[in-house]
């Protein structure tokens, strides 16, 4: 009797992710049901209009679906710099050693920083310096976010990916070594084919990071309605607009916020299934 | 034969050459972190004392009277330290049992569909962003109560805190020998004993260590809190009234020029509080070993 207690028990927990993943679809599409009724599903996605006026309310999320790739894509381009060297290092340089026990340290600390200290770093230390670089006049914007972005997917990206290259066969690498190829050759040629995939899935994960991210951006892009032109200019990310605005909405307003809130949720799922995907395909 | 040793020459110094720029980026990485750090201590320590634990938020006036006079802005950020004590362990409360026992449950029974079903939500749940977790817990928690709550904070905390013990309890249960669970049924114990009383135990440094990376990673959460906590500034132990918390409290500073001073101490405090969370949580995994 009370084994079969327990085995109900430990089906009714697992059962409840189950049901909250449920109520959270529900949630939020019934919450956005009015602004995609008022819009029309595509028009509310094509739109740039954002416009709070009670006469006259509109509301779009291109502008900030365009925000958000803008930054997340870019995070990514200034991640890959250095989370693929980390990665090596940690993977196949240094493996097991002190030296690569000390920068999975560092990476691991970096995870550990709170979205709105990168926040306030971003804001006092990274802002004046684009300033006074003359990359844009007040220093917010979709680059200076993406700059703070990149420094926080780093370790997403990096301890992923070096799993997967220290996960190649030595049998490979040292056949390769056989053949007279240098450590380069070895990385280029033996374990970035073998890893390849799942160090692009490791990126894959590390963009879904980065696209729900949302106080340090909130603080750096500037938090404009506007559709942004350059990547310099201000935006706003639909995290950042949700964290913004969400406070003093009700009405049509809410329902849009929420409906941006479903399409955030809709994107970063299928990124995080991507990337899952590729992965499973591995082992 | 010149031209050959040449070539090696080459390929060696490339390879040489792509050490040094691996080395030297992977350097680099550490530059934010000893940056960020270096940055929160040297503008946060003077503000931090014994009030600075003991007093509630100051207010607008109090700080700019206070720097005026070129005083250290007063009060401190109890409120903030309570309502994060407080939301934090209301949360792990709910996501603790509730995530050890579903772990229990996929480390049990790893290939059924359902079990395929729930690990694949648990992913999905640990990737949504904490902006749309707030969302939730603002649709199921403060609109049916009607007001802001550490009730409905603690609820987006423990739907975060729920995947990350869940598949932590599920990866250390898998790595326990199969013959340990055999011995127990052998001795005639009945299943919940076994699990309970065998695999739980063996099993705890790994159930703890994912435990309290859970409670440090939801601990600096912001965006959640300020959609379902909104914040407070008095001292509230009440888990249906509006609560601060560190995180929160920051956010408030920031906003607030004559409070700016403050967001340095509080971010000294939520690092401080992080750090120990994680080395304590290694120290045990290194400890309790399987």
């Amino acid at each position: 009797m009370r084994d079969y207690i327990f085995k109900r028990l430990l089906f009714l927990c697992s059962l409840l992710v189950l049901l909250i993943c449920g109520g959270m679809v529900y949630s939020l599409v019934s919450g956005a049901i009015p602004a995609f009724e008022k819009f029309g599903f595509f028009n509310f996605i094509a739109s740039t209009e954002w416009d709070p006026h009670p006469e006259n309310e509109q509301y779009g999320a291109l502008s900030f679906i365009t925000g958000t790739i803008l930054t997340s894509f870019l995070a990514l381009v200034f991640c890959l710099p250095f989370s693929l060297p980390v990665a090596l290092f940690t993977g196949e340089y240094f493996r097991g050693t002190r030296a690569a026990s000390i920068i999975g340290s560092v990476i691991d600390l970096l995870a550990g920083i709170p979205s709105i200290v990168y926040g306030l770093w971003g804001f006092y230390t990274l802002r004046p310096l684009m300033v006074n670089l003359h990359l844009s006049e007040q220093g917010f914007g979709i680059l200076t976010a993406a700059i703070v972005l990149a420094i926080m997917i780093i370790p997403y990206a990096s301890s992923l990916s070096s799993e997967f290259i220290s996960m190649v066969p030595r049998e490979l690498k040292e056949g390769a070594y056989s053949l007279g190829g240098t450590r380069l050759d070895v990385i280029r040629r033996v374990i970035f084919p073998i890893s390849g995939s799942g160090i692009f899935a490791s990126y894959v994960l590390a963009l879904g990071r980065a696209l729900g991210e949302t106080m340090a951006v909130t603080m750096l892009i500037g938090n404009t309605n506007l559709l942004p032109t350059s990547l310099t200019a201000t935006g706003n990310t639909m995290a950042s607009v949700i964290a913004n605005q969400f406070g003093e909405a009700d009405g049509l307003k809410l329902s849009s916020l929420i409906a941006i809130g479903l399409l955030l949720f809709l994107i970063t799922a299928i990124i995080n299934f991507i990337g899952k995907m590729i992965m499973k395909k591995l082992n | 034969m010149n031209a050959l040793s040449h070539k090696t020459n080459w390929r060696k110094f490339q390879d040489r050459l792509f050490f040094w720029i691996v080395c030297f980026f992977s350097g680099l990485t550490a530059i934010p972190l000893v940056v960020i750090i270096w940055e929160v201590i040297r503008k946060g320590y003077k503000q931090i004392n014994l009030n600075f634990f003991a007093e509630t938020a100051p207010s607008t006036l109090d700080a700019m009277l206070a720097k005026n006079v070129g005083e250290i802005i007063p009060g401190g950020i109890a409120n903030g330290i309570t309502g994060t004590l407080l939301m934090v362990v209301l949360a792990a409360v709910i996501a603790i049992p509730v995530g050890i026992l579903g772990g229990i449950y996929l480390a049990e029974k790893p290939k059924t569909l359902f079990s395929h079903i729930v690990r694949f939500l648990t992913d999905l749940l640990q990737g949504t962003p904490s902006i749309v977790i707030g969302i939730i817990a603002y649709a199921w928690v403060v609109v049916p109560l009607s007001s802001y709550s550490a009730l409905a904070g603690s609820v987006a905390l423990a739907i975060m805190m729920l995947p990350l013990i869940i598949r932590s309890t599920e990866e250390t249960l898998k790595m326990l020998p199969t013959s340990l669970k055999e011995a127990g049924l052998a001795l005639g114990s009945s299943y919940s004993s076994v699990i309970l009383k065998v695999l739980v135990p063996s099993a705890f440094g790994g159930l703890f260590t994912g435990t309290l990376l859970a409670i440090s990673r939801v601990m600096g959460e912001t965006a959640p809190l300020m959609l379902t906590a909104l914040g407070s500034t008095a001292i509230n132990w009440d888990i249906l009234k509006p609560t601060s918390a560190v995180p929160l409290l920051i956010w408030e500073f920031y906003n607030d020029p004559n409070l700016i001073d403050m967001i340095w101490s509080s971010s000294l405090f939520l690092l401080l509080l992080i750090l120990v969370l994680n080395i304590i949580a290694k120290n045990v995994a290194r400890k309790w070993k399987i």
